[in-house]
């Protein structure tokens, strides 16, 4: 029997909310970032399954983009991370902590 | 069958996606990360995306978790270094507060089971994705680029030495 | 040429513009001539106005120019007006004229000050307040004038702002004469709140039916208007402040403290006489603080020894009695004796000026002496002004206050007691006066030998004025010599239209003009019995005068410290406001306001300090609240 939607949409909530407790938890930097993989992914299989329901192409096209601004995101935000990391010598999100009063 | 594959390739992607954050070494991480991605994969091609399963697998495995390889192993990160727990008192909060999100967002969806009509063959291939791709988003395909561009200058000028 | 009345007040305002704004390029003559020629300038204008009234009918003397509408709200209707019938002719004559003498005194006199420019600055600004004060038509303008005529008193007792004790003076002048003021802006606002409007000629028409006869509103307006009389004509309770007005240079003395701004008081209730009239309450206080103020100030008078006190004094006792007079329905009086005191009190002030000048700045009575010989010309109009002011026959003093003190025995409202105290209030006068007149002229020289050195005789350019002075003082009063000595009584006629009639209670009394001539008699016995004593003691046996005052050594006493009504003043009034002041300073100030002042802002820098702390810098709590945000607002969303 095929699978409703609903399975779908609350697997995607599931994974984005073990996305956002990694977030969250995590010290490692790097850990930090893949949860935020995580999220973005869930995104992408709400907006496909969406866009299965909805039988219109626009939600791939989306998620194409999607994935786009992810890898030039994680580009950049390890750049950061190794600048930091030549900083700091750790990748430890705590020691980040110039903006403290 | 369909809801047993949808159902393996689920428990897969959640199971691992708790692994990435509970592993202790980061290169499991990434490890895990690039099984989730897979399982996902599987569930695209269940809902008639072909495409962007291809292109899900290319990037992410082909090019992001490589990235995050290349960073880890060149910053030669073991095992989380320690320190203080700075988030000590706000963990519980953090746990508690995602589970009540999840909640929120399972209630959302709930109790409305909704059934997928058919669709022709041709949905989710190649040619249907180019062409609106090339016709009704066009421009944000455009930006896109340019974004990678800053993207690449972003970092390449973030690593730089001696500046 | 009647649309023209705003330029005798307008000429001394260019002066002091003129003078104020350029007196760094101006040369010291180009200042003189300006000031002292703005103010000739404006008499020559009074008297062609005067004439001008002249050819008028007697019912049609009142002219009226409005410059313009200054407050037009409601029901008020304040215009920047002038008026111009006999009473204001007379009084912008003897203010220009004796102002412009006085002048040219000055010319003289303040000849080796530094500050003389800042002098006939001074002076133009006081000219063009009195004259503001007594050409205005309504009493708003009047009162402008009046704080204009204040301000330029403290500035010019203070002229020598480096002495504390003029300095002291001259706030003790403003702040007495603010608390009259006081006065009279309640009573002001009572007379617009019953009859609507503030100018005079209105008022005269309305006063009738909106005041009752006698009642509660027009006697406390009147009262109140009356209390800042006091304080500018120096009466009692509010005279302390001109004997230390002398601190001032003696042009100011003459000028300001005797000859006009003390007069505005008098101008003031005459200009308002409709009013008064219809309060005999007020009409009784005003008689009797101007008689007792007359008797009190004679007394003190008669111990002092500065010259310039003794002078100080005899002003608030001549005051008195223009007030007295005021009292007692005899406005008329009033001003003849204002004008004729105008006359005399300037030229002995004037006088005194040139003696001090002569004699290198000695006051002091005790150290002067013999100078009829050394200093004829001052002599001999400081004689004359004398003669005049004791009330001697033919001179002015003796036709306006013999004027007023048969009014006060004869008129409706007068009384015999005011006549015995203003006889012998006369007589303290020609006593004092010739006391005056023989310790500085006669007798052996008590000054030292380098002052004695220096004594020569003024300059003409003072003389002059003392010249003209004491012919003034001699003929002024011919204008007004009464019918029963066969005069015309021009004065009483010329001011008959501005005076309103209205009898105290219902019949007019009569009296004969025997009894005129008995009572002019009497105090013309007494007065001269006066000066034989002045003269017994002060001219022949002055030797006598120390035994004298031991013997009556206690009331000598309190005579010489006027009473200690300053020190009273300063007990009952002065401390307790002090001390209220500084209670409300150091504890409501400085404690209370402040202390709410810095404790709200340390309140915000504690709270900041607790709230800081949120500001911990660690990316994951910043994530976590953000998430906690996030899924509050979800929850929001879900719930609704």
């Amino acid at each position: 029997m095929t699978v409703p939607l609903d399975y779908y949409i609350i697997l995607s909530a599931f994974l984005f909310a073990i996305g956002t407790i990694g977030v969250l938890v995590s010290r490692n930097m790097i850990i930090m970032f893949m949860a935020i993989e995580i999220m973005l992914n869930a995104g992408n299989l709400a907006l496909i399954a969406f866009s299965r329901y909805l039988r219109i192409m626009d939600g791939h096209v989306f998620v194409f983009l999607v994935m786009t601004v992810a890898a030039a995101e994680a580009g950049v935000g390890l750049a950061i991370i190794i600048a930091i990391f030549r900083n700091r010598e750790s990748v430890n999100a705590d020691f980040l902590n110039l903006m403290k009063w | 069958m369909e809801m047993l594959v949808f159902i393996v390739a689920a428990v897969i992607a959640l199971a691992s996606a708790v692994m990435v954050i509970t592993v202790k070494n980061p290169v499991g991480s990434i490890l895990y990360l690039l099984l989730s991605i897979m399982a996902q994969s599987v569930l695209y091609v269940m809902l008639s995306g072909l495409f962007v399963a291809a292109f899900l697998v290319l990037i992410y495995g082909g090019a992001i978790l490589v990235l995050f390889l290349f960073v880890v192993m060149m910053l030669n990160i073991r095992y989380a270094d320690l320190g203080v727990d700075t988030l000590g008192r706000l963990k519980p909060w953090a746990w508690v507060f995602g589970i009540v999100l999840l909640a929120e967002l399972v209630w959302i969806t709930m109790g409305r089971m909704t059934r997928f009509a058919g669709v022709d063959e041709t949905f989710g291939s190649v040619p249907e994705v180019a062409r609106l791709l090339y016709g009704k988003f066009v421009y944000p395909f455009e930006l896109t680029s340019i974004l990678l561009l800053a993207a690449i200058i972003g970092a390449v000028v973030m690593t730089r030495k001696g500046h | 040429m009647f649309d023209y009345l705003y330029i005798v007040p307008l000429l001394p305002l260019l002066g002091f513009v003129i003078n104020g704004i350029f007196r760094t390029r101006l040369s010291k003559g180009v200042v003189q001539t300006l000031a002292v020629g703005s103010v000739g300038l404006s008499f020559v204008f009074s008297v062609i106005l005067f004439f001008k009234l002249l050819g008028l009918e007697p019912e049609h003397r009142l002219v009226e120019q409005v410059l313009f509408s200054w407050i037009p709200v409601g029901s008020l209707n304040l215009d920047i007006a002038f008026l111009l019938d006999p009473l204001s002719s007379v009084m912008i004559m003897v203010v220009s004229c004796v102002g412009f003498i006085i002048h040219v005194y000055s010319i003289g006199y303040m000849a080796h000050d530094p500050g003389i420019k800042r002098f006939f600055i001074y002076m133009n600004l006081f000219m063009f307040s009195m004259l503001t004060l007594v050409m205005s038509n309504n009493l708003i303008l009047l009162f402008i004038g009046w704080e204009g005529v204040g301000l330029c008193s403290y500035l010019l007792i203070a002229f020598w702002f480096d002495k504390k004790s003029a300095t002291d003076a001259g706030n003790k002048a403003f702040i007495v004469n603010r608390i009259g003021d006081f006065g009279f802006l309640l009573g002001g606002f009572i007379i617009f709140w019953a009859a609507g409007t503030f100018q005079f000629t209105e008022l005269q028409h309305i006063a009738p039916e909106a005041f009752v006869f006698g009642g509660g509103l027009v006697t406390a307006a009147t009262l109140l208007l009356l209390f800042g009389a006091t304080g500018k004509s120096a009466q009692i309770p509010l005279y302390i402040w001109l004997p230390d007005a002398m601190e001032g240079p003696t042009p100011v003395s003459a000028l300001i403290h005797a000859a006009t701004m003390v007069t505005a008081g008098v101008y003031m209730l005459v200009r308002l006489n409709f009013l008064f009239l219809m309060a005999p309450t007020t009409m009784l206080v005003t008689a009797v603080i101007g008689c007792v103020t007359a008797f009190v100030a004679a007394t003190i008078g008669l111990a002092q020894n500065d010259i310039k006190r003794v002078l100080a004094y005899s002003t608030i006792s001549q005051l008195g009695y223009m007030m007295m007079a005021c009292g007692v329905a005899a406005f008329t009086a009033g001003i003849f004796h204002l004008m004729t005191h105008a006359f005399f009190k300037a030229l002995l002030f004037l006088g005194s000026g040139s003696v001090i000048h002569a004699l290198s700045a000695e006051q002091d009575m005790r150290r002067m002496g013999g100078l009829k010989k050394s200093l004829p010309i001052t002599y001999k109009t400081f004689l004359v002004g004398t003669l005049a002011i004791t009330g001697i026959p033919l001179f002015s003093g003796f036709f306006s206050k013999d004027e007023i003190l048969w009014k006060s025995f004869s008129s409706g409202h007068g009384h015999i007691i005011f006549w015995l105290v203003g006889v012998i209030t006369a007589a303290l006068t020609a006593f004092y006066m010739f006391r005056l007149l023989y310790l500085t002229f006669f007798g052996e020289g008590r000054y030292d030998r380098q002052t004695a050195e220096h004594i020569h005789e003024s300059p003409k350019v003072m003389t002059m004025p003392l010249i003209i002075l004491a012919v003034l003082s001699f003929v002024g009063g011919w204008v007004g010599i009464p019918h029963v000595l066969r005069g015309g009584a021009w004065f009483e006629k010329f001011l008959e239209p501005v005076m309103a009639h209205i009898p105290l209670s219902g019949h007019e009394v009569h009296h004969s003009s025997s009894l005129e001539y008995a009572l002019m008699a009497i105090t013309f016995v007494l007065v001269l019995v006066s000066i034989y004593l002045a003269y017994y003691l002060y001219r022949k046996n002055i030797d006598k005068v120390t035994s004298l005052r031991q013997s009556m050594e206690g009331l000598y006493r309190i005579i010489l410290n006027k009473y200690y009504v300053d020190e009273f003043y300063g007990a009952t009034i002065v401390r307790p406001v002090v001390n209220g002041s500084i209670f409300l300073w150091k504890i409501i100030d400085v404690f209370l306001i402040d202390g709410i002042a810095n404790g709200l802002a340390r309140l915000v820098g504690d709270m900041s300090e607790t709230f800081r702390r949120m500001q911990t810098g660690y990316v994951r709590a910043y994530m976590t609240v953000f998430v906690v945000g996030a899924v509050v607002v979800i929850g929001f969303l879900v719930v609704r």
